[in-house]
């Protein structure tokens, strides 16, 4: 099981996989936006996205827990 | 002259437009979010109006808004600062209907200088040199490959409305193109398509491999003449953005220079340029030839480079010149001035890193200016574009600047945000840079060579 937090505070631009959905290594999870930039999430572990703890527009803190793989 | 300027943003750059406006005897009007209301320059500002909430669409970006608090205040005439509605010509037309005067360019001039494809083909018209590319906007793939087998890879792949480097890339062949058009049309559909159709449009342009960005400062008089003002080497880049920019270029010739500064001349009065705007240009390191880029029709961050090497207020003139009134200018640079932009961002990999400002030192000294936004006790809050400061010297010669550079970066204490302070430390000991002979490749090389 692996967890994904922010590394940073930003808000949630766009969510690119569901809860349930097989993901590789590398592969973009969500794409965060802070301070004009977007900057894309990924997964550091291949499995199955469990968990899905953001949404859409949430603007998140440093450390917040996105996802769950596992 | 009015007597009175709303400064139409936020950050480092209204608390120096605010700056110049109270010096020449006006009063400050500020606009701000709920976001920046103990920021300094609202705290400096003469007069402030809170626009609304921190989404810069509810508020700084709100033409509305911003005219209803001019209207509010008094406010006689409108400075826009850069960024945000600075480039907007429906901005500039409805400051001019609302009977007060726009700081900046004619809103035609706007128009035409915003869309990539229209100002390469009038700059060409104009005899300014202009790279190989792509005359229309690029609608598909298709046609994207096909332009660019006309042009010769590598090509670099931008969207025609859009700036500060989003959605550009360059592609070495035709796979590599496919990834570069998808990512361009996100970008253009995303940032670049308030505006019009067009801005959403596609231009490809032939890639210069050891390329540097330089760019010339030109001031539009009143009475229609064009000034240049010198240039500014914008090469040091991350993701396509400026990090550090000088002036005198260490990479141009005399000859060249000239060269460019003529052209420049040449694509200002091209559209009856009036105030102060930027022509970019990619120079070729090797070949020391030149080709236009885009013109930016506003002020430029980098600006105090130019106002360090010449003495000149650029902000004094884009107000007098507003107001009307009439005088000729001639520009003589002296010496070297370096600007770092600091940035709340991780110095590794230039991820943003906002946050509370717990400590707050500007270092000062002879030929040291620093334009900030912030003090300590601030917050750099994640809605807005990562600059906290510039961090400016002036020196006799490059030599003397780099070493005032070093001893500023070092006394500057910033805690709190993750900041780029110590890249500009590493910059500073980078052979290359030091050398002067660098291109915009040069910060993935420090990156890669780690």
């Amino acid at each position: 099981m692996a967890e994904v937090r922010a590394e940073m505070v930003a808000n949630v631009w766009k969510i690119v996989v569901a809860e349930g959905d097989t993901v590789e290594e590398g592969d973009t999870l969500v794409i965060l936006e802070s301070m004009k930039m977007e900057i894309p999430v990924l997964a550091e572990d291949s499995g199955v996205v469990a968990q899905l703890k953001v949404a859409e527009g949430d603007v998140i803190q440093e450390g917040h827990l996105i996802a769950v793989i596992e | 002259m009015f007597d009175s300027v709303l400064v139409a943003n936020r950050g480092e750059i209204a608390r120096r437009i605010i700056r110049t406006v109270q010096r020449m005897g006006l009063r400050a009007i500020a606009v701000h979010s709920e976001a920046d209301a103990d920021l300094p320059f609202v705290t400096e500002a003469d007069d402030a109006v809170l626009l609304g909430p921190a989404a810069p669409a509810q508020s700084y970006l709100d033409v509305d808004k911003v005219i209803a608090a001019a209207r509010a205040t008094g406010a006689q005439a409108v400075h826009p600062g850069y960024g945000f509605l600075a480039e907007n010509a429906s901005f500039a037309r409805a400051v001019t209907e609302a009977g007060l005067v726009w700081i900046g360019p004619a809103p035609e001039a706007i128009e035409r200088m915003g869309d990539k494809i229209n100002a390469r083909n009038m700059m060409e018209s104009a005899g300014v040199p202009v790279a190989a590319g792509t005359r229309e906007p690029v609608g598909a793939l298709t046609e994207a490959v096909r332009a660019a087998e006309r042009i010769g890879y590598p090509v670099m792949v931008k969207t025609a409305g859009g700036g500060g480097g989003i959605g550009m890339g360059v592609a070495h062949d035709e796979e590599s193109l496919g990834k570069a058009f998808e990512q361009a049309s996100r970008a253009a559909a995303r940032f670049g398509g308030a505006q019009d159709g067009t801005s959403r449009a596609i231009l490809l342009e032939r890639y210069i491999e050891r390329a540097r960005h330089v760019e010339i400062q030109i001031l539009g008089l009143a009475d229609g003449t064009v000034v240049a003002l010198g240039e500014r080497d914008c090469s040091v880049q991350r993701r396509h953005q400026k990090v550090v920019e000088e002036s005198p270029s260490p990479g141009i010739t005399a000859d060249l220079r000239e060269r460019m500064l003529a052209a420049a001349v040449r694509a200002g009065e091209a559209v009856g340029y009036r105030g102060a705007g930027t022509v970019e240009c990619l120079v070729d390191a090797d070949a020391q030839d030149f080709v236009f880029l885009e013109m930016n029709t506003r002020l430029q961050v980098e600006h105090p480079v130019t106002e360090l090497v010449t003495g000149l207020d650029l902000v004094e003139h884009q107000i007098r010149i507003a107001a009307g009134e009439v005088y000729a200018l001639e520009a003589r640079p002296g010496g070297h001035a370096i600007e770092f932009r600091v940035y709340a961002e991780d110095p590794k990999r230039f991820f943003p890193g906002p946050g509370k400002i717990d400590v707050w030192e500007e270092p000062s000294g002879e030929g040291v200016r620093v334009d900030s936004g912030y003090v300590a006790g601030n917050t750099v809050t994640p809605f807005y574009d990562p600059l906290m400061a510039k961090l400016c010297v002036h020196g006799a010669t490059r030599d003397e600047a780099v070493a005032r550079a070093r001893t500023a970066v070092a006394a500057f204490k910033v805690e709190g945000p993750k900041n780029n302070l110590p890249f500009c430390a590493e910059l500073l000991d980078d052979p290359e840079f030091v050398s002067g002979d660098y291109d915009t490749g040069l910060v993935s090389r420090m990156r890669k060579a780690r």
